[in-house]
């Protein structure tokens, strides 16, 4: 046991909306408040290297002027993969969670589009299933905010509902 | 989509349109709660999503969100956004009960948040359309009570403004006395409709850099 670090706090991370972070243990990846954006993390458990993604939106290809790629699924996860590549993960040993997704508003007429939480988890499936990264777990749907704790020294995330207990998968 | 530079000028003119609008909205505001509401005056800001949520407060704050949007001449989003505290006791005060009443959010006192966002929406709206004459109506109101950053993330994403900036007009609402009522109002219109507004109000600025 290692007595210069408080093994219960380690390095915490920011990962903003429509943003992408990697890194090594021992490291927390968190994202604050997902709705129907969806976190994609994915973990490289024998490099022990993680990266955690927060995109907004399915498509790209439906928005000339695309500045960021962590704002889109199929950006972002092609994006995040290279990124844990160039850091030394390799892409057959890496490993999925997917947490978000959510209808927040009741009442959403037809002029709004439905359903965007349910169409960014379809889209990151297949963008995983494309690359032949496997879904370990996923926390996604319903209508809750979610905030994810990515830990890249065991993988594991914890999710953090307003008033619920912590869940972790 | 971009905005093309927008003229300090059409700034000023948009953040008077919105005190007018949000002048009547308190006013109405007011009435329909039988307390006195003050507002600040609105500011106006080019802000990427981020900053709009630190406006309001922290990612995972408990929060009740009711938006609308505009359609018509000048179209946007409109937004309400309160906190907890607030929202219970908006409708406490609502259905004319006790403060402290409301601890929890069920189905009946979901709507009358609804109503007071349609209430306000709907005479800032008209007093707007009344000034320029342009033709604007509003949506049904949606709800969505929980963090922050999901509630407002969202809803920009289902409004289809993921844009790296947007235009935002911005104001608190508050309340100050025995049960304090505080909330932030937001404007955001979509870039045809800030020239079409300016238009109606004679206000001719030349086109800067290029278009939309």
């Amino acid at each position: 046991m290692e007595l210069t670090r408080n093994a219960n706090d380690p390095l915490e991370i920011q990962v903003g909306i429509a943003d992408c972070k990697v890194a090594r243990e021992p490291a927390r990846l968190i994202t604050l408040g997902l709705g129907s954006c969806v976190g994609v993390s994915l973990y490289d458990p024998v490099a022990k290297i993680g990266g955690l993604l927060h995109f907004m939106l399915p498509d790209s290809t439906q928005f000339n002027n695309v500045t960021k790629p962590a704002k889109f699924a199929d950006l972002g996860i092609p994006y995040l993969i290279e990124e844990l590549r160039k850091t030394g993960a390799l892409l057959p040993r890496l490993q999925a969670k997917l947490v978000g997704g959510a209808q927040m508003f009741s009442g959403l007429d037809n002029k709004m589009v439905l359903n965007i939480g349910q169409r960014n988890v379809e889209k990151a499936r297949e963008m995983l299933k494309k690359f032949n990264v496997p879904i370990l777990a996923e926390e996604v749907g319903g209508n809750r905010g979610r905030t994810m704790i990515f830990d890249t020294a065991t993988g594991l995330v914890s999710i953090r509902m307003l008033g619920s207990k912590l869940k972790v998968i | 989509m971009s905005y093309r530079q927008l003229a300090t000028l059409e700034l000023d003119a948009l953040r008077e349109i919105s005190n007018v609008g949000l002048g009547n909205a308190v006013t109405s505001l007011a009435q329909l709660i039988n307390r006195r509401v003050n507002m600040h005056v609105p500011r106006s800001y080019f802000l990427p999503l981020e900053e709009m949520i630190a406006l309001v407060g922290g990612y995972e704050e408990l929060v009740g969100c009711v938006s609308l949007r505009v359609l018509g001449d000048a179209p946007g989003l409109v937004l309400f956004v309160f906190d907890e505290e607030s929202t219970y006791n908006l409708v406490d005060m609502l259905m004319g009960q006790p403060a402290g009443t409301t601890r929890v959010l069920d189905e009946m006192a979901e709507s009358a948040v609804r109503e007071v966002g349609n209430v306000l929406t709907g005479s800032f709206i008209s007093a707007i359309s009344m000034m320029t004459g342009l033709y604007m109506v509003t949506t049904v109101p949606i709800f969505a009570f929980d963090m922050l950053g999901a509630v407002l993330s969202s809803l920009m994403v289902a409004a289809g403004r993921v844009e790296d900036q947007v235009l935002v007009i911005e104001t608190e609402l508050f309340h100050e006395e025995e049960t304090p009522v505080r909330g932030h109002f937001f404007l955001l219109t979509e870039p045809g409709a800030i020239d079409r507004l300016m238009a109606a109000l004679g206000i001719t600025v030349e086109e800067q850099t290029g278009g939309k």
